[in-house]
């Protein structure tokens, strides 16, 4: 399925909803868009999995790459799909982000 | 604007493929700026052909032939732009002479595995029949080798102050009895899950068996007995060196199996703990002139295989060939493999697999000054890292205490697991067993090397576990299926008076028991202590002392037996807290034998059911004294610790040697009393009521601090 990424910022909270598959082909365009969000002044960034398939290590990195450019931002990933989940933990990666089922605006916009 | 190189574009064009001449270093495949840059060395390959597969694929995409101009001396090497490098597999054919007796085995019709590839593909999730008719089994691919590793780096913890768990990434967790969630049991994912058991237990070094690519599916058979399928299961045939096995993780299907690896790197080092691993240089999985080819026969024979005149492979290993180590090439390639664990996974040490043969040249003659093992002793990215040798090998060379050793390398120390087995059971001198205990000055001392050379240990894989040194005479193998003629037959157990199972409770509690005082010599023993995952909790195989071939339980971890033998658990957990809380069990230098800090007590002293009187004519009973003022050669202010071993059948008095005045005895640990008073954690030790003897019922042994 194709790969898709949107971002919206609203109260200095950025939000990428990403679909489809990302593959080192679409790890490209997802990457345009966390580099366009780390210009911004922002205090959160979420990354919406709920539509997401398949990430590949490609993605994994752009994730990596987001943590590593912006060290004061908390980076969430919201309804990671199982298999996706699984990845980023097995990986270690979750240690560096938050992890969350559902958007929780009581964490993400307590600032 | 930065000015682009004018030599990173394409030259040459093959069909769609966009070429030019690489760089033969590093060898592999190699990512650079536009595609990937390949490098292969063959000393008589007259031709080479880079092949391609989609990933899974059956039959090849792209057969690229790589022109002479590519070739800078016998090292072919190729940018190939534009690729989707991580869809893709690759392989090489190789042609060039044929010629059994010459050891020449060229082949073009068979694809070939790079030495050097990063990530295999082929049996990525474990224990899934392979397709036999595949043209090309264990696939090379391309790895991304970035990784996030934060501020890690190897933890350099002193040799003498290890303390060893060995075990195997399938076994750990693969049992549902761990808790471990499913998908994540039986890889490297499951560890990480079971850290905080690993920090409880207290070790601080883990040895993980083999976990670079092998095949599971070597030599396997059905079980005569129930039909099963026998795998190779323990791993030690090597595929490729350069790659972790994809059916040990969980992501392995994703090919994410160097991150899996690396995550469990870094968080074993956020929670101190090292990671060291076993390495099988002395073979690989090609086997003999009966064998597969997967990648050195058909690449470079005469190069990598130790061959005879006629043109056999020498079997020096015992498995089929022998990896030609000392040849230049070879060489290179071994300390490239360990540059690159050390360098890129953070590993902390490395344990050689039957390390004798990498002391022997070419035709098999021991060397005096093996050109390897110099190289790895003085090797500067592998300066800090633990190097460990099983010091000898299937061909008759036995080399423990006589291993080259260039003021490095440490060593499994057989001498000490045979003579601790013998005490246990009363059958050899005291004499003996004093000298391992101290680290085996007799054997260390007079080439100048230190106690921290012996890896000390009474279980490992190989043999019984410490439950089944205890519960069997006799090896019971039949599961194997080769009629229990397979593993030793000098495992130096006893079965405390029934052989296997019982529900005898005497007999239990002597296997306890002598588990414990087994537990408590290993601990208090100058030298590395390594112990077998499991014996903490009373693991057993049911007497089998090869399960080299069972994924099964006779494998997995039961985790069951942690409630079970709790006692075992907790008493094997205070041992170990205490060895880390007394340096003076822990010296980097031989004890001297004499007072030369001023205390009045020598660093050690000997004793036995009299104080200041070792009775070295018997084989039952002996005491040391360590004198706390000489802890780390003086350096180091530490209690003063006495240990009383009485492996008679009877009960003995032991007249304990007294204290400078104001320090009293307390009783860490006596293996005599029924859990939870046979040890105590350190700090909370009771006083010794009659400060100048205890009794010491038979076969246990008694620590006391002061």
């Amino acid at each position: 399925m194709a790969f898709n990424c949107e971002l919206k910022t609203i109260n200095a909270i950025a939000t990428i909803s990403v679909s489809g598959e990302l593959d080192r082909k679409a790890a490209p365009d997802f990457q345009a868009k966390v580099e366009e969000a780390s210009k911004q002044d922002i205090t959160a960034l979420v990354i919406d999995m709920k539509e997401l398939e398949y990430m590949a290590s490609a993605g994994l990195r752009v994730l990596i790459f987001a943590k590593q450019h912006m060290p004061n931002v908390t980076v969430y990933v919201v309804g990671a799909q199982e298999l996706v989940a699984d990845t980023i933990e097995k990986t270690g990666f979750n240690e560096s982000i938050v992890m969350l089922s559902k958007y929780d605006a009581a964490i993400i916009e307590k600032n | 604007m930065p000015i682009e190189r004018i030599d990173v574009h394409p030259t040459h064009k093959y069909e769609s493929f966009k070429l030019r001449c690489g760089k033969p270093y590093p060898f592999g495949a190699t990512l650079v700026p536009g595609g990937v840059n390949f490098s292969i060395y063959s000393s008589l390959a007259t031709s080479c052909t880079l092949v391609l597969f989609q990933k899974h694929a059956k039959e090849p995409m792209a057969e690229i032939p790589l022109p002479e101009e590519f070739r800078i001396g016998n090292v072919y090497c190729m940018v190939v732009f534009d690729l989707d490098y991580e869809n893709i597999e690759y392989g090489y054919r190789m042609d060039g002479p044929n010629d059994f007796q010459q050891g020449h085995w060229f082949d073009k019709t068979k694809i070939l595995l790079d030495p050097y590839a990063k990530l295999i593909g082929g049996r990525d999730i474990w224990g899934v029949t392979p397709d036999w008719k595949d043209v090309y089994h264990h696939r090379a691919k391309i790895a991304n080798e970035d990784f996030d590793w934060e501020n890690d780096k190897a933890l350099e913890i002193a040799p003498e102050d290890q303390i060893i768990y060995e075990m195997h990434v399938r076994s750990f967790t693969r049992s549902p009895s761990s808790g471990v969630r499913e998908k994540f049991r039986g890889t490297f994912a499951g560890i990480r899950e079971k850290i905080p058991y690993l920090k409880e237990l207290g070790v601080n070094s883990i040895e993980l068996m083999p976990i670079y690519e092998f095949d599971e599916f070597e030599n396997s058979r059905p079980n005569p007995e129930t039909g099963e399928v026998l795998l190779n299961y323990w791993g030690y045939s090597t595929v490729g060196f350069f790659a972790p096995k994809a059916g040990f993780a969980s992501t392995g299907k994703l090919g994410m199996q160097g991150d899996e690896l690396k995550a469990l790197v870094k968080e074993l080092h956020k929670n101190g703990i090292e990671i060291i691993l076993d390495v099988v240089f002395n073979h690989t999985a090609e086997g003999n002139e009966n064998g597969p080819y997967i990648s050195y026969r058909g690449i470079d024979n005469k190069t990598y295989y130790m061959l005879t005149p006629e043109g056999y492979y020498f079997n020096f290993s015992g498995t089929g060939n022998t990896l030609n180590c000392n040849n230049p090439v070879v060489r290179g390639m071994v300390l490239d493999c360990l540059r690159y664990w050390a360098s890129e996974y953070h590993i902390d040490g490395f344990r050689f697999d039957l390390a004798a043969i990498l002391g022997r040249d070419p035709l098999g003659y021991p060397l005096s000054n093996p050109p390897l093992l110099e190289s790895l002793a003085f090797d500067p990215v592998l300066a800090r890292c633990k190097l460990i040798a099983e010091a000898w090998d299937a061909g008759g060379l036995y080399q423990v205490g006589s291993f080259p050793a260039y003021g490095r390398w440490a060593e499994w120390n057989g001498k000490y697991r045979d003579t601790l087995r013998k005490f246990l059971k009363g059958d050899t001198t005291v004499g003996d067993l004093a000298q391992r205990l101290q680290g085996s000055p007799d054997l260390y001392a007079p080439s100048g090397r230190v106690p921290a050379t012996s890896i000390n240990f009474i279980s490992c894989h190989d043999g019984f576990t410490l439950m089944d040194i205890v519960s069997y005479n006799y090896k019971h193998n039949e599961a194997n299926g080769e009629n229990n003629n397979d593993g030793g037959n000098d495992n130096d157990s006893w079965n405390c008076g029934w052989e296997g199972p019982t529900d005898n409770p005497d007999i239990n509690a002597l296997r306890h028991r002598q588990i414990k005082n087994a537990l408590a010599m290993l601990m208090v023993s100058q030298g590395v202590p390594m112990i077998l995952s499991g014996d903490e909790i009373g693991r057993t195989k049911n007497g089998n002392n090869n399960t080299y071939c069972h994924d099964n339980h006779l494998n997995w971890l039961d985790w069951t037996l942690l409630e079970k033998n709790a006692d075992l658990f907790k008493f094997f957990k205070d041992c170990i807290a205490f060895r880390k809380a007394h340096p003076v069990l822990r010296n980097p230098d031989h004890f001297q034998n004499r007072d030369y800090v001023g205390s009045g007590y020598p660093d050690i002293s000997w004793h036995g059911t009299k104080a200041w009187y070792a009775d070295w004519s018997n084989n039952q009973t002996i005491a040391f004294l360590l004198c706390g003022k000489h802890a780390k050669q003086g350096l180091v202010e530490d209690n003063y610790i006495y240990v009383a071993m009485n492996m008679h059948w009877e009960t003995q008095w032991f007249e304990i040697p007294g204290l400078p005045s104001q320090k009293q005895w307390k009783i860490f640990a006596n293996t005599g009393a029924n859990s939870p008073e046979d040890s105590w954690e350190p700090g909370t030790e009771p006083l010794l009521e009659n400060q100048n003897g205890l009794l010491l019922r038979d076969r246990s042994v008694v620590i006391l601090v002061g």
